[in-house]
């Protein structure tokens, strides 16, 4: 890819005396565009849920934003994954599967206790990973391609343990692992809390360890990460896990909820709303930047706005699409312009 | 030592060609095994069925070729198939022509296309993110039009377009073929096709050459957003009805790995036309052969999976060369 690259911003010190207060206002503009383009998610969250609140009575309900909340979680920690996976400079367009297959894993093992269930399930999305990320960093081939292949080969893998698709296992009898779903911890469901913990490690992970050093400096620039010494293929290989145990925990977390009795379908297009869930949080597809605090308020914004068509406006499901769609745009288009104004100049 | 280092020479020469050629390997090892274990194969209707079911397949991977060519990737083609049908269902329940209502079909793809280009070209925003944007507001779109509901449409042309022969070619198969020559001869033989190449392989230079690489990116992208309409129309016809939640779905992915699948390298800069329209005939021969075979659906999605990575595997670029 041929990514313009943004360090060739120049620096920030004024040049000569006459046009200190000029390049000062520049680099404040350019601070301010900056800081719009990196945080905008939260900023359009906040401004979206006043607005929301203000002009549609029911939108601002404590039962209305809880559920809001808790049909967010389990996109939000597949999009958590994605977020390490993107800013790594891949993409995983497998997790829509890996979704399926372990809510229908944890499913088929809950009569064998809940440990057994949530056990085998993260280990097979895990698996669905860590084969891919092998692919992907010891054979070099290119993610896109390799996670559509799994995509596809993973919901074929669903479709074959549910004898194709016929069978909905379900959780007989009261299950412990139960209340990961149902239960709630001061009036939030439990999705909610975990998702808020998933991102709370990731973004620790991300900005404090060595890991989340590497992951960003593998997704800036990979060759020089090769010559820093840094290992390049074991965090390329260690993100598609992460991505993997995310989208299986969202799946657990279903299973859990709803007791079982998916469709073999269930989890159809999720990638799709995760990485506009990265993309609107600010995440640059191109790798090497992106916040986990972003990708938070990007599902949570993607979910506000659906629950504000639904409850304002009272559209059909397909204008909803439109408007998802037409959404995603305006935004991606907006970051693309402010980040230009921010950063280098136009080629 | 000699004979070592010809040894040596030879393997690469065989790794060099199953690289280029792998495609067509592996469509002829595909061939031969259907003329070993399918009864009845070798016949004209076999072949007459796959031409008249892989024309779609082809006319979108073309389009596709030519944006992964740039180093970007459409993901909206199989939405825009839903617009065209949907356009082409609301103009002749309103009693266009049918010619008028193709026409318009088209029109509607060509225009996505066009406002795809300007999203990537001028916005610059990544080809992924502003193609995913039209997938999913572009099939929104189609199911607003038609209200959300299949229409049928009983049109005479759709019969001959759906049976239509010329010396025992379906008349879908003559239109892909001559599509393909034509994208072909675009990228091989005009100018355009050369920038097409340029912008693919670094478009920052390209701009430094002084080429107009937005013009270059938005035409490109209204060629494949115009070929998708095209398929979409024929979509329409062989399903006898516009069925927009229907038409076109996941045509994105098989597109692209037919792309793949052929040899076209996922950075742009390169494009291969035959080996494209090789690789959505392997695709389509394939899910035949699975479904002739009796393989359930699900033995079929994993036998894809492992196709497309030993694809893409085979033709990786050589070590040396990175």
């Amino acid at each position: 890819m041929t990514a313009p690259a943004p360090a060739t911003k120049q620096p920030p010190v004024a040049v000569a005396a006459d046009h200190g207060g000029r390049e000062a206002a520049r680099a404040r503009a350019r601070a301010l565009t900056s800081l719009i383009s990196r945080n905008g998610a939260v900023a359009v969250l906040v401004l979206v849920v006043l607005l929301g609140a203000l002009l549609v009575p029911s939108f601002g309900k404590p039962d209305n934003l809880r559920n809001v909340a808790l049909a967010a979680s389990f996109i939000g920690i597949i999009a958590a994954g994605m977020t390490f996976v993107i800013i790594c400079g891949g993409i995983d367009l497998s997790v829509g599967s890996t979704y399926a297959l372990a809510t229908i894993i944890s499913a088929m093992y809950a009569p064998r206790g809940s440990f057994i269930a949530v056990g085998y399930a993260l280990l097979a999305a895990g698996l669905v990973g860590l084969i891919q990320g092998l692919i992907i960093a010891r054979l070099r081939l290119p993610a896109f391609i390799v996670t559509l292949a799994g995509l596809t080969g993973v919901r074929g893998l669903v479709y074959y343990i549910t004898n194709e698709g016929n069978d909905h296992p379900q959780i007989e009898g009261f299950r412990a692992f139960e209340t990961l779903g149902t239960g709630s911890l001061a009036t939030i469901g439990t999705p909610v809390w975990i998702m808020l913990v998933v991102f709370a490690i990731g973004w620790w992970v991300l900005n404090r360890t060595p890991f989340g050093q590497s992951v960003q400096a593998v997704g800036g620039n990979q060759g020089a990460a090769e010559l820093m010494g840094l290992p390049v293929k074991r965090t390329q290989t260690i993100v598609y896990v992460v991505s993997g145990l995310c989208a299986g925990l969202s799946g657990i977390l279903t299973t859990a909820l709803s007791g079982g009795g998916q469709e073999a379908r269930i989890g159809d297009a999720y990638e799709l709303s995760a990485i506009a869930a990265v993309v609107i949080g600010g995440t640059l597809l191109s790798g090497g930047v992106g916040s986990m605090v972003g990708t938070l308020a990007g599902v949570l914004l993607l979910f506000v706005i659906q629950n504000l068509i639904v409850q304002g406006a009272n559209l059909n499901s397909y204008v909803q699409q439109v408007v998802s769609g037409g959404f995603l745009l305006v935004v991606v288009i907006l970051q693309a312009v402010l980040s230009r104004r921010a950063g280098t100049a136009d080629t | 030592m000699t004979t070592l280092a010809a040894n040596l020479r030879d393997r690469t020469a065989i790794a060099a060609w199953t690289r280029e050629h792998g495609v067509y390997l592996a469509l002829l090892v595909l061939v031969v095994f259907n003329a070993i274990a399918t009864p009845n194969f070798l016949t004209v209707d076999t072949v007459q069925l796959l031409f008249s079911q892989v024309p779609p397949v082809i006319i979108v991977s073309l389009g596709m070729a030519l944006v992964i060519g740039t180093g970007g990737v459409d993901l909206s083609v199989g939405s825009i198939m839903a617009i065209a049908s949907a356009v082409l269902a609301k103009f002749v329940t309103g009693g266009s022509p049918i010619g008028v209502a193709m026409l318009a079909a088209v029109a509607a793809g060509l225009l996505v296309g066009v406002f795809n280009g300007l999203v990537v070209a001028i916005a610059r925003v990544q080809p992924i993110v502003a193609t995913l944007g039209v997938l999913v507001a572009g099939r929104g779109i189609a199911l607003v039009i038609t209200g959300g509901a299949l229409v049928e449409l009983f049109v005479p042309v759709f019969k001959d377009i759906r049976l239509g022969k010329f010396l025992g070619i379906p008349y879908v198969m003559i239109v892909a073929a001559l599509l393909a020559v034509a994208v072909s001869f675009l990228v091989r033989r005009t100018a355009f096709g050369y920038r097409l190449l340029a912008v693919g392989g670094n478009r920052r230079a390209s701009v430094l050459a002084g080429l107009p690489v937005r013009r270059t990116l938005v035409v490109v992208y209204a060629i494949s957003g115009t070929l998708a309409a095209v398929a979409g129309v024929i979509a329409t016809a062989r399903l006898r009805a516009s069925d927009p939640s229907y038409i076109g779905l996941l045509m994105e992915l098989t597109a692209i790995t037919a792309v793949v699948v052929g040899g076209t390298s996922l950075t742009g800069g390169r494009v291969r036309i035959l080996g494209t329209v090789t690789g959505a005939i392997l695709i389509q021969l394939l899910e035949t052969t699975l479904v002739s075979h009796n393989a359930p659906d699900s033995v079929a999605r994993m036998v894809e999976a492992l196709i497309i990575i030993a694809a893409v595997y085979i033709q990786r670029p050589a070590r040396s060369s990175r």
